[in-house]
């Protein structure tokens, strides 16, 4: 028995949820109890193979009898992949739990969906990601990657009713084959100097430094633009919103991470002679991707876009900690490279937990009042108590308060960008710590966005019939969130544990693990040195806990004298939920200070008295604030390529002599070059 | 044995921290009514404060949820962790090791955080005015106060405050511009960061200027003494902070009787100094418009990020 046995088992199941739910037209059990079974049970095996890999540390291969006649499949299973497949499959066992009371929305007779797609191609979504995970060869790397790429393509155009949506799906479409197409490029870079396509040969490709930078080049181009970096990031916020909120969890909590695996499988794996450009690229990028990526998210009002461009953000983070771990590899500082590799793989499973518990509280939300708009929300911690404990673990972890997960990856991202001093070059060692005041900022707009989220949502007032009427989501729901969050908890508590876990992957990659990290027992978590920096969130959770129950204590008799009472009203009358403030009206502040970042089209529209022309009657106030990347990247391009089109269609004249002519005249010029 | 006692005295000084914590304040008004012609109130006055607070009922609002009711605790709990976390009277004490810098400031974004989500949980105008500026402020001040601390970080190579300072204290009396610019940051984001003229004025309940103010507007009672009394440690802990980091002469290394009174003595005048500079500071300054601030933050962070420089280009060489 080896672990990819269960990995086997896991790909089974996977593909048996979606042949399952074929029959769910029919019988929409199938897709809600059978399908949601199925991949509970992958969710579980990829659990187990993923651990088992990671404690086993040696990888396994193995050699399938499908594909092409010269070329079988090569899969591989080891701490890399099995790392990712952990993180993968903890979302999709969550989804599982999620599915079957989510889905009732969609068997109601009143918005009836095709049931057997939504089923079919989350089973082949699901089959995708974990078979690019096992690959071993860039064939079935590919063949899996586009599996991954174009069942989730069938996802987003699910509620293809919308004509938003259908757009939406064709933007991911078209942006997912691009990015497809560079990293085949990269492999063909790769593949031409190892002499074959499995990932054993490239890895032996002696490269020059020119080509390993076209190959990283490629590579990071078409990983980047799946994984949603600035600037090519515009179809992320459009189409992971637009699918069953499930679905949106697996794309912005998984899908992106299984671009960042490819990122390091070629990066430090394929390629492996690391140079620091490489890095510095990659810092910049991500930088870049945090800040713009928060501060978009920052604008938005429809929940699940906000989240979406959130990803962008922690992508952002995930980036700059792998830009953080090249530099430091490239100029020689391989175990400070390890710590800025912990913490990047540390970010990815933070993001995975707690963007997939977000998401899902987004759908329970949608599920409870219909609404994703948050100024239409409102009061929802007195309906759906239970559901307002999760998101707000999710929102403070995101947000990187301490004791939860988030914090623990910004921490250890911050203490190797501090390492900067060691560098030689003075541009490095100004660059970096610049960087990470970026983070800083991002990190704290980052708190600000879910402030904003959470109090416009959870607290105060209903703004809306449909929020004030909410009801706590079923019990299935409610444990995938209350998983999810009590994970973000333990990874947030234990970090010392679960780094000694993943010190296998730069032990593979790099032949080196963080000699001190975790040297200090569980307790404490010590990156470079006990003296440098030290970080024991046992003991100060420990602390909270006896300050709270010191004041518990003092307190406790008192709980009885508290009153309840009206509201401060200024002594005008009653207050009402519109007095509050809005989503719109929280981000202000930040939207005036930031403004360059957006396209801003402001509106106020004043409706005067007829007779009294200085009495106004109504006011109608309407902010469009556009992602800058469509006006500066995007339209640009799409203009140029009809641009382009157009001339070249000038040769197109209709006429069958023409062609025969153009053949004719191509076929001498090729006989030319041949002789 | 010897661990224990360690244990105990760094408990000793987080207590000491939060039982002087009102009495600077006091120390602050009473210079500030000086400077400024008026009556001043005794120095107790903080304290009889809090105490009639803590015996007053609490009225909450009607639609007040669970989080309106913890987070006085929260705040309050969180406070004083950060509190134990900065040496006051002695370096190398045990709870310095527990967390760093980086938790420290995590820390007050946890209380922030809360204290934010609360001003929102009523649902009047004035709790979401107040959670948005003081989102805001403190989106712009984080940075600048992590990059003066880097700079500290990176002079030391360390981010725990403990070691930063001993760091300090060996390496005697040397001119460093880079912890000159760090200073004067840091200085400027303590005062935003604590709600004090010209970023906010703790002494007012104008609707128009209210910052963190308003965000409390609904407290009453012992929520809002603990309120209260966090703000004081906060103020107080990012004093300790310049005047440790920055000026660590005097503090205890050893941890005998003598050194520690020493480290007392050494730290309460400290302490008096930079409460009369920040008397002199509030009242040159006006209160500022708030979208004046980003500049004042702006100029703070150029601040840091200067000193960040200088230490890169002119400290470490290479």
């Amino acid at each position: 028995m080896s672990p990819l046995i269960l990995a086997y088992l896991a790909l089974a199941s996977a593909l048996a949820s979606g042949v399952l739910a074929l029959g769910a037209d029919r019988y929409p059990v199938l897709l809600r109890y059978g399908s949601s079974l199925l991949l509970g049970a992958c969710g579980v095996f990829a659990v187990l193979a993923g651990a088992w890999a990671l404690i086993d540390e040696a990888p396994t291969t193995d050699l399938l009898a499908l594909g092409l006649p010269w070329l079988k499949w090569h899969l591989r299973l080891d701490p890399l992949s099995g790392f990712f497949f952990a993180v993968v499959g903890l979302l999709v066992f969550a989804i599982s739990l999620f599915a079957p009371g989510y889905l009732r929305e969609y068997i109601h007779p009143k918005n009836r969906q095709a049931l057997s797609a939504l089923g079919l191609f989350t089973g082949l979504f699901v089959l995708g990601m974990l078979l690019v995970l096992l690959a071993d060869d860039a064939f079935v790397f590919m063949i899996s990657w586009e599996l991954m790429s174009v069942s989730s393509y069938f996802l987003v155009a699910y509620q293809h009713q919308h004509a938003a949506n259908r757009r939406a799906a064709f933007l991911y479409l078209l942006m997912a084959h691009i990015g497809g197409l560079a990293i085949l490029l990269g492999f063909g870079v790769l593949a031409g100097f190892g002499g074959g396509f499995t990932f054993g040969a490239m890895r032996a490709a002696e490269l020059s430094a020119t080509w390993a930078s076209i190959a990283f080049a490629l590579a990071f181009f078409g990983f980047g633009m799946k994984a949603g970096m600035v600037p090519v990031h515009a179809w992320l916020p459009e189409a992971h919103p637009v699918a069953p909120s499930h679905i949106s969890a697996l794309m912005s909590g998984v899908m992106l991470k299984v671009a960042i695996y490819g990122l390091i499988r070629v990066t430090y794996d394929l390629i492996g002679d690391i140079q620091w450009q490489w890095g510095l690229v990659l810092l910049i990028i991500g930088s870049t991707s945090t800040l713009l990526g928060v501060l978009y998210a920052m604008l938005r009002n429809n929940l699940k876009r906000l989240l979406a461009y959130s990803s962008i953000e922690n992508i952002g983070i995930i980036l700059s900690g792998l830009g953080l771990s090249m530099i430091f590899i490239g100029t020689g500082h391989k175990i400070l490279g390890v710590i800025g590799l912990i913490a990047a793989l540390y970010h990815v499973l933070s993001h995975a937990l707690f963007k997939g518990l977000l998401f899902l509280g987004a759908g329970a939300i949608a599920h409870a009042t219909h609404e994703y708009d948050l100024n239409n929300l409102g009061g929802l911690i007195r309906r759906m108590p239970q559901t307002a404990v999760f998101f707000l673990i999710g929102a403070m972890s995101i947000s990187g308060i301490p004791l939860l997960n988030g914090f623990v990856s910004e921490w250890l991202t911050f203490q190797t960008a501090l390492q900067a001093p060691v560098l030689a070059s003075g541009v490095l060692r100004s660059i970096i710590p610049a960087a990470a005041a970026v983070l800083a900022l991002s990190a704290a707009l980052a708190a600000a966005c879910f402030v904003k989220v959470y109090g416009v949502a959870f607290l105060g007032v209903a703004r809306s019939r449909h929020a004030a009427r909410a009801r706590e989501v079923d019990a299935g729901m409610r444990a995938a969130m209350g998983l999810l969050a009590a994970l973000c908890l333990l990874f947030g508590i234990f970090p010392s544990t679960v780094i000694s876990i993943i010190d296998a992957i730069p032990n593979l990659l790099l032949g080196a693990g963080p000699p001190s990290a975790t040297a200090q027992g569980w307790l404490w978590l010590t990156p470079i040195s006990p003296k440098t920096a030290s970080f024991s969130a046992p003991l100060v959770l420990l602390g909270i806990l006896i300050f709270a129950l010191i004041a518990w204590l003092l307190l406790r008799k008192r709980t009885v004298d508290v009153r309840r009472g009206h509201a401060w009203d200024c002594g005008f009358g009653s207050l009402n939920s519109r007095m509050q403030y809005t989503g719109t009206a929280f981000s202000m502040p930040i939207q005036r200070i930031f403004a360059p970042v957006w396209d801003l089209k402001e509106e106020i529209e004043e409706t005067r008295h007829a007779a009294q022309p200085l009495q106004t009657e109504g006011v109608r106030h309407q902010l469009q604030a556009l992602d800058r990347s469509w006006s500066r990247v995007y339209e640009p391009i799409g203009h140029f390529v009809l641009v382009a089109a157009r001339r070249i269609g000038l040769i197109q004249t209709g006429s069958i002599h023409t062609y025969l002519a153009y053949s004719f005249f191509t076929l001498i010029l090729l006989l030319w070059v041949v002789t | 044995m010897i661990d224990w006692i360690n244990w105990l005295l760094a408990l000793a000084q987080t207590l000491l921290f939060i039982a002087m914590a009102p009495f600077l304040l006091g120390w602050i008004k009473r210079v500030k009514c000086h400077m400024q012609n008026r009556a001043a109130p005794s120095l107790w006055q903080p304290y009889r404060d809090l105490g009639k607070l803590f015996r007053k009922h609490v009225v909450l609002a009607e639609q007040a949820s669970w989080i309106f009711r913890a987070t006085p605790y929260v705040v309050f709990g969180a406070t004083v962790l950060c509190a134990a976390l900065v040496p006051l009277v002695a370096v190398d004490l045990p709870t310095a090791a527990i967390a760093d810098v980086i938790v420290l400031v995590a820390f007050f974004s946890l209380a922030r955080f809360f204290t934010a989500l609360a001003g929102m949980d009523i649902g009047t105008a004035f709790g979401g005015m107040g959670s948005s500026r003081d989102m805001m402020i403190g989106a712009l001040a984080e940075p600048v106060l992590l990059m003066a601390v880097f700079t500290m970080a990176m002079t030391a190579s360390t981010t725990n405050i403990s070691e930063a300072t001993t760091y300090t204290l060996n390496s005697g009396l040397v001119l460093r511009p880079s912890y000159i610019f760090a200073m004067l940051g840091l200085l400027m984001v303590a005062v935003a960061e604590t709600g004090r003229v010209p970023v906010d004025n703790p002494a007012t309940h104008l609707e128009l200027t209210m910052v963190h103010e308003a965000m409390i507007l609904e407290y009453s009672g012992r929520h809002l003494a603990l309120i209260e009394w966090a703000g004081q440690i906060k103020l107080m802990i990012y004093m300790v902070l310049v005047a440790n980091v920055f000026f660590p002469w005097g503090i205890a290394t050893a941890l005998a009787p003598n050194d520690l009174a020493v480290g007392f003595v050494a730290i309460a005048a400290k302490l008096v100094l930079l409460g009369v500079v920040l008397v002199v500071w509030e009242t040159i300054m006006a209160k500022m418009r708030l979208f004046r601030v980003p500049q004042f933050l702006g100029f703070a962070f150029l601040l840091s990020l200067l000193g960040m420089l200088t230490h890169v280009v002119l400290e470490t060489g290479g």
